[in-house]
């Protein structure tokens, strides 16, 4: 079945696979912020290490291995989901697991209200925000994970920005730094218990 | 202050505090202990390649 590789690897160049160590975090962060469902990331990440494992032929020595592996991560995952077809979104878990710690009360935006946000954008939307707001990619390697244009990553990621900040009423032109708006961001969140 | 230099203030801002927000949403979960399950199915992996 399986047929022996036809080159060995040579001594200079590192085997990506000895990597792989390195990036089970990253895979984990981000299969997170796709799933937003532990036990469902960790099934991504597990198939994600097994696929690359087994086509790290097609790994180019010298390019972005966290950028492969991200590839291969939100492709399984989108073919995972539309396979599925039926979503089981279940946000509540995760929040009770990971949010009680430390909210950010300094009249600031809230770390609770911008979880319920976060949870409700499109995997699509937090995809873009996180591989560009705070995996550290550039664009470029955003555009090159998700296999689209530059410009659809801007454009993808300002529309999700501007979805989040309606979600979280924050409007261009709103001092939202200042004291004024602790008291709608109460009003906002009392309102989404109620309609919840 | 003007309208204009308000807004922009607070254009940045928004954005700023998402930026915020999401690397914390996303450093949470990178600073999780990663499952021993990956590690021994790296193993697993690397023991099946070399026991040729």
């Amino acid at each position: 079945m399986s047929s022996p590789s036809s080159t060995t690897p040579t001594a200079e160049l590192r085997d990506p696979r000895d990597e792989l160590p390195e990036h089970l975090q990253a895979l984990r962060a981000f299969a997170m912020s796709l799933t937003r469902n532990s036990a469902q990331a960790d099934d991504l990440v597990q198939d994600t290490i097994v696929k690359a494992w087994s086509n790290i032929e097609k790994f180019q020595v010298g390019t972005n291995l966290r950028a492969w592996l991200f590839t291969i991560l939100r492709n399984t995952f989108y073919s995972d989901r539309r396979k599925r077809k039926r979503e089981v979104p279940d946000p509540e878990g995760i929040h009770a697991a990971t949010l009680s710690e430390k909210p950010a009360h300094d009249g600031r935006l809230a770390m609770n209200d911008f979880m319920v946000a976060f949870d409700k954008l499109s995997p699509e939307h937090r995809e873009v925000l996180i591989l560009v707001g705070a995996s550290g990619f550039s664009y470029e390697e955003a555009a090159e994970t998700m296999n689209v244009a530059v410009g659809t990553v801007k454009s993808r990621a300002n529309r999700a920005r501007a979805r989040l900040s309606e979600m979280l009423h924050l409007e261009e032109g709103e001092d939202i730094m200042g004291n004024m708006d602790a008291t709608s961001l109460a009003a906002m969140s009392n309102s989404g218990t109620n309609a919840a | 202050m003007t309208n204009d230099m308000a807004d922009d203030k607070s254009k940045a801002s928004i954005k700023e505090q998402i930026n915020q927000n999401l690397k914390r949403v996303y450093d949470q979960a990178l600073n999780e202990d990663v499952p021993d399950r990956f590690k021994d199915l790296l193993a697993q992996l690397r023991a099946k390649e070399g026991g040729k």
